[in-house]
């Protein structure tokens, strides 16, 4: 139920972001998504990729620090208030999200999102018990 | 045994400043009648032996340092005929000539008996096994620690440095109970009898003397744990007569000076004014017992404080903090002296860091400021900036207590702060003054 994100610590100076774009590319790893959460003198970039285990292994050949995380990925409704339908559900199980980022698939009628939450397992089948959907690993990195 | 020399060891301040005092003013005799170069530095000065009549009058005589040794290469400072000289020692001379040392017969007796003060304070007596993994040779190690094992009747296994495994046979064989060898030597020597699957628990090991490098506290622990003995630091410097020149006793406050051969000032390292206890600053020699090489207020390059209390063990010779740092690497921030180590030690206790860092020191509108770089590890990552926040804050504050300033913490990517072959280059003072 989960898919893993590579995350990816930066610091903000120019060039970094394309050296890790150029490493992955090289190795034929497609990105599917991308986010990056910075501060002033840091950034970490977050990415989901077809194949994760293989970009872990080239960025940290390449002397990145990097680290595989579980995030869920959901299918809400692409019309106004399909996310808020999804986050409500969420904030009446308490169930606060870490961080979160939209995607772009190539499914026409559904918007994919990315959740990190404190709890994953009771938030997985709550989200389940509400009939949302939710995107298998493949489904993810065959995107 | 508890002491070697309770006599001297555990005098009374005023008893022992009367025999410094006279010891000083022979010894200051001495070099005005033998040693040309601190007649001239004398009388440059004004000075003759007579204007010393009390310890406090040391203030006014001059400084020695590494370089005044050098500039009198090989035997310029000697103030004995060379006649009189039975050991040369030496430095290793890798960043500039070797400093040359000479002892007189009486020298190396005085240092026999320094050494077998620091052996007994650490568990030592004649029924000792002594393993020296010191090296031999020109550097005072080996031969100091051997002439004190000696002086106290102990059974003395000279192996010297190296040769790891069988150091660690003859260990187990021999039954050594005091291993003496720097303390890096000590982990490598606990970490080879692992992999040669032998137990702490073969080894009749009590107690080690470490020194000749600086080492923390962690470091102790770990030797400590690992060779399931109880660990003590010593000090000293060939320039003064090697090892010996400080000890910890059981009760490990610092180090016992024997202060009846060697007296020790602290100074602020910039203006050479002396400091009063507690304070940290230069350390500061003046030999008042020795023949062949006095020296008079020699500087060490060492930081560290001196304190006078009086130590449960029974010692009333002053203790030395653990020296944390040199004069070398010390930075001034805003009128506070910083060292590298204090960052250093602060990172290593916090355990998640690597210490990996480097001081970037700079002048904003007139102010100093310093800036940490912490390269980040995978073990300290996380995916929430959150996280890494909070630990640069962690590291900030920790940093801030240790140091007394205001400091900015900077995470950086791994590998990119400078890796260097010898000794790494920790500072980078970019302020224009």
């Amino acid at each position: 139920m989960y898919v893993k994100q590579i995350s990816v610590f930066l610091e903000n100076k120019s060039g970094r972001l394309a050296e890790v774009t150029s490493i992955l590319g090289k190795n034929n790893i497609d990105i599917s998504a991308l986010s990056i959460a910075d501060t002033t003198d840091f950034g970490i970039l977050r990415l989901i990729v077809n194949k994760p285990d293989l970009a872990l292994q080239v960025l940290k050949e390449n002397g990145f620090t990097v680290s595989a995380t579980d995030v869920i990925a959901i299918a809400v409704e692409d019309k106004p208030g399909g996310l808020a339908k999804v986050l409500d559900i969420l904030y009446k199980n308490d169930i606060g999200i870490e961080y979160m980022y939209a995607f772009v698939g190539k499914i026409t009628d559904e918007a994919l999102v990315i959740l990190k939450v404190e709890n994953g397992d009771y938030a997985v089948n709550v989200l389940k018990e509400n009939n949302v959907r939710i995107l298998s690993a493949n489904e993810v990195y065959s995107l | 045994m508890r002491y070697w020399d309770e006599h001297m060891e555990c005098m009374e301040r005023g008893t022992l400043q009367e025999i410094q005092l006279k010891r000083l003013v022979e010894t200051v005799k001495r070099v005005y009648t033998s040693v040309p170069y601190y007649r001239k530095k004398m009388q440059e000065l004004g000075l003759i032996p007579e204007d010393v009549k009390d310890l406090s009058d040391l203030q006014k005589l001059p400084f020695t340092t590494k370089q005044d040794l050098r500039d009198n290469y090989p035997y310029g400072l000697f103030a004995v005929p060379l006649s009189e000289i039975v050991r040369i020692h030496a430095s290793s001379g890798t960043t500039g000539k070797p400093t040359v040392v000479g002892y007189t017969k009486h020298d190396i007796g005085i240092w026999s008996e320094v050494m077998a003060r620091t052996l007994v304070a650490a568990g030592a007596d004649k029924h000792s096994f002594v393993q020296i993994a010191y090296g031999y040779g020109l550097f005072t190690g080996g031969l100091g620690v051997h002439y004190g094992a000696e002086r106290i009747g102990a059974s003395v296994i000279p192996i010297s440095s190296g040769n790891t495994k069988r150091q660690i046979q003859l260990m187990v064989d021999f039954g050594t109970t005091l291993l003496a060898c720097t303390p890096s030597y000590a982990l490598y020597l606990a970490e080879t009898m692992e992999e040669m699957g032998i137990d702490k628990s073969q080894l009749k090991l009590k107690s080690g003397v470490f020194g000749a490098e600086p080492w923390s506290e962690n470091m102790r622990k770990e030797i400590e744990s690992k060779l399931n003995i109880k660990a003590y630091d010593i000090y000293g410097l060939s320039e003064i007569i090697g090892p010996g020149v400080a000890f910890e006793c059981e009760y490990q406050c610092g180090m016992h000076i024997n202060e009846d051969h060697f007296l020790p000032e602290i100074i602020n390292p910039e203006t050479g004014e002396v400091l009063g206890e507690g304070e940290y600053g230069e350390l500061v020699f003046t030999t008042i017992t020795k023949e062949g090489l006095p020296l008079i207020r020699y500087r060490t390059r060492d930081i560290t404080a001196l304190h006078y209390d009086r130590c449960k063990c029974g010692r009333t010779l002053v203790r030395m903090e653990k020296v944390i740092g040199r004069t070398d690497d010390m930075i001034i921030i805003r009128g506070v002296n910083v060292f590298p180590s204090q960052i250093e030690s602060v990172l290593l206790e916090m355990g998640e860091v690597e210490p990996h860092y480097q001081l970037i020191v700079d002048r904003v509108n007139n102010l100093d400021v310093l800036e940490v770089l912490v390269e980040v590890s995978e073990r300290m990552f996380s995916d929430e900036v959150k996280k890494l926040e909070q630990l640069e804050k962690k590291i900030t504050k920790a940093i801030e207590d240790t140091l007394g300033i205001s400091v900015k913490v900077r995470l950086v990517e791994p590998k990119t702060i400078e890796r260097s072959e010898g000794k790494a280059k920790r500072v980078i003072d970019k302020r224009k003054i």
